[in-house]
């Protein structure tokens, strides 16, 4: 699943070195006729582009060799079994029911966007302490994820933060086992994943709202808007296109759920996502082969399903005059 | 590290040969024929270990003290925390120091491939102890670091103020026990250890306390292992009554191992299923915490056969030498010298590796008792990997964590099914993967 995290994420980095990559050989191109040396801006690429082969598209490939055979991750011969992994991933339509996780993550990911919008807009508004808001905002971001992990175990323990701070406020009924009681635990581990990223995509809103132009919203307070019009007609349309890229990312992280519920519950009580159980089927069970083909079924599905979300959501130009 | 130790401990599943009594004082040389004179072996040989605990510490003083024998050969450490993983991982290159610990996942038909023969298993058997564990087709490849007995820690002080007295021999007793715990003391009678995974695969080295030294080889052979009698019914039974009856934790997801160490020793909770390597480690937690060491006591699994309870011993991890190693002699000399003469083994409460070592003063517990050691037989020729197949194929990780902990989120009602439905599942599993394997 690492690869398949290294795939999909050096996917916009890579898009995006291309684009540079496009207008530099244009003005190289330019000088390359003029002094006759066409080959000096592959000389320059030779070493990223031979980093990107090695540490993205060589694993990957193996990944996909991996994914054709029976191998246990340790054998020295790798016997090639065709498409039988793909077949048996098809045929076991248990390997699919964790998906249904993923729905608590999604419906979390709406939650994390809706507030992070919030506070980006009441933030990017000249409002009293802002820094030290927005310090607290991104900070959980900050901290590793296994530190979360281990902190959220003691927060959620029987009698632990939670339950403490409840009882504190007279909220004792609520208490109940967070991580314990099967119809909680994915809410809980949710949760957690929603204060972790939460603040990252504050930060990109709030950056993206800090550039629509001051001059609109003095505009728009002489037309007689308020904030709700503000954010409504300027802020909303401005940044329209980072909250696509957000939800985008969103969606696909949700898919492949990883790091929280495998250091805190490691998948137990119905909290197994499709990555930890590809982790499982390699590590546990020794079918690489069989991990592999779930990390490429994987991998094929949040391709789909960004391809979906970009033609239901089509990429226009922003224009705000 | 502790947690590394603990997975080897897990490892005792593999099988061996010969029924011993209390076991004892055969005889046999404990010296071993090196493969050369001391002067002659030279060269520097890199020792992976798991025990990133004492590598500086206990490790150093062992290279030092093997230098004395072997002045000319420089012994470098590798201690790796995650030491199947990352291992396994390296073991696709050449790279992997000269003497290793065979991991778990290897399968026997894989040995030779990645390690040199130490010789044969009759030989070899001769001198040392679990050498069966490891070997195929007649040679033995590696030889353990220590044993482990099986059976279950518990907090004397608390089964007494409970107001038990007597360990109990049957599944009911146990219960009974357990339940007389929490009436009567403010310990949680069980704890699972359910969070951290890895103790729950200590509930399969219990196995065997029937007495039965093939019992891994009727296990590959049968094809309903949870069938109410068998020995993994019985297991997993006694396991989902403690769950069923609320007699465990009351959040399993919140567990801690670390901290279990600290409540079994202060008597916050009375019974874990674990290894004899276990028992070191809680008597100074029960120090540590102010009591008194003695109050660590260590139980066979409570079933009789005629009057007699079974404890199966185990080799923890092997060592064996890199077949790609450029320094065998020494590689083999290092291995020879810590089995012998470094008394591993001893000071970490095992049972020692060689046939006529010490007897761990940590089993104290079981001479009153009687218990009697199995030591489990080797697979029959053509059917080294069968057991381990029918593993992976059916994805029931006997030795990990992953069946267990929904047993008891079944047991616990977070899970849907109940004990039988659970049972003939796995069994339909087993029987299916068995129909695969041939």
């Amino acid at each position: 699943m690492a690869q398949v995290t290294s795939a999909t994420g050096t996917g916009s980095l890579r898009r995006a070195t291309a684009r540079t990559a496009v207008t530099r050989r244009g003005r190289r191109g330019r000088q390359g006729r003029a002094n006759g040396w066409r080959i000096t801006p592959w000389l320059f690429l030779l070493t990223p582009l031979a980093l990107l082969a090695t540490f993205t598209y060589v694993p990957v490939g193996n990944m996909f060799l991996y994914s054709v055979t029976s191998w246990d991750g340790l054998d020295p011969a790798l016997e090639f079994i065709g498409l039988a992994n793909y077949v048996e991933i098809f045929t076991r339509p248990e390997l699919f029911r964790v998906f249904y996780v993923s729905l608590y993550y999604v419906a979390a990911s709406v939650v994390q966007m809706a507030l992070a919008l919030y506070f980006a807009t009441i933030l990017s508004f000249s409002t009293r302490f802002r820094n030290v808001f927005k310090g607290i905002l991104f900070f959980p971001y900050l901290v590793n994820g296994v530190a979360i992990g281990f902190v959220f175990l003691y927060f959620f323990q029987p009698d632990g933060t939670l339950d403490t701070v409840l009882h504190a406020v007279g909220l004792g009924d609520l208490s109940r086992h967070w991580l314990g009681d099967p119809d909680m635990v994915n809410i809980s581990l949710a949760g957690t994943s929603v204060w972790r990223f939460m603040g990252l995509n504050f930060v990109l809103f709030l950056g993206a709202i800090q550039s629509i132009p001051g001059e609109l919203y003095e505009a728009s307070e002489l037309d007689g808007a308020n904030r709700w019009h503000q954010f409504r007609y300027i802020i909303a349309p401005g940044i329209k296109r980072i909250i696509s890229l957000s939800f985008i990312l969103a969606i696909s992280g949700s898919l492949s759920v990883f790091e929280i519920p495998f250091i805190m519950t490691g998948g137990a009580n119905g909290s197994t996502t499709f990555v930890i159980q590809t982790v499982e089927m390699a590590f546990t069970h020794r079918k690489v082969g069989l991990a592999s083909a779930m990390a490429v079924v994987l991998l094929l599905i949040v391709l789909i399903v960004t391809w979906i979300q970009r033609r239901l959501i089509p990429d226009d130009e922003v224009n705000l005059t | 590290m502790k947690k590394s130790t603990a997975r080897a401990a897990g490892a005792l599943s593999a099988a061996t040969l010969m029924l011993l009594g209390a076991c004892g004082t055969g005889g046999g040389s404990g010296d071993a024929e090196t493969s050369g004179e001391p002067e002659e072996i030279s060269g520097s040989i890199t020792v992976l270990t798991q025990r990133t605990d004492i590598v500086d510490t206990v490790f150093a003083d062992y290279a030092d003290r093997f230098n004395e024998v072997y002045p000319d050969v420089e012994v470098n450490f590798e201690a790796i925390t995650d030491y199947e993983g990352e291992v396994t991982i390296r073991m696709n290159t050449e790279d992997y120091g000269d003497v290793l610990l065979i991991p778990n996942t290897v399968a026997r038909d894989q040995l030779p491939l990645f390690f040199e023969p130490l010789g044969t298993v009759d030989e070899l058997s001769a001198d040392y102890r679990f050498v069966q564990e490891q070997s195929f087709e007649g040679n033995g490849y590696g030889i353990a670091i220590t044993g482990n007995a099986s059976g279950i820690l518990y907090n004397k002080r608390v089964w007494a103020e409970a107001g038990v007295t007597e360990v109990p021999t049957s599944h009911e007793e146990f219960i009974a026990a357990l339940h007389a715990i929490a009436d009567n003391t403010d310990a949680i009678p069980y704890y699972t250890n359910y969070a951290d995974g890895w103790p729950m695969s200590q509930w399969e080295s219990l196995h065997a306390f029937t007495g039965d030294p093939d019992a891994d080889n009727v296990l590959a052979r049968t094809d309903a292992p949870w069938a109410e009698g068998e020995e993994h019914y019985q297991i997993d039974s006694l396991l989902y009554d403690i769950v069923a009856e609320g007699l465990s934790e009351p959040d399993p997801l919140t567990t801690n191992w670390e901290e279990s160490k600290t409540l079994i020793g202060s008597g916050q909770v009375a019974t874990m299923v674990l290894g004899s390597w276990a028992i070191v480690q809680m008597q100074q937690a029960a120090e540590d915490a102010g009591f008194s060491a003695d109050d660590i006591g260590y139980m066979p699994f409570p079933s009789q056969v005629d009057g007699v309870s079974y404890s199966t011993i185990g080799g923890d991890y092997k060592q064996g030498i890199n077949v790609h190693s450029d320094n065998i002699p020494a590689a083999r000399a290092w291995i020879e010298w810590f089995t012998n003469e470094s008394g591993y083994a001893f000071d970490e409460g095992g049972v020692s590796p060689m046939v006529d070592g010490p007897e761990p003063t940590t089993l104290g517990d079981f001479e009153p008792l009687g218990v009697q050691y199995v030591e489990l037989n080797p697979p029959p020729a053509g059917e080294e990997t069968l057991l381990s197949d029918i593993r992976t194929t059916s994805e029931i990780d006997l030795g990990g964590n992953v069946y267990r902990q929904r047993l008891v989120d079944i047991a616990r009602g977070a899970a849907d099914g109940d004990m039988a439905s659970y049972f003939e599942e796995l069994n339909t599993r087993w029987a299916d993967a068995r129909a695969q394997v041939g």
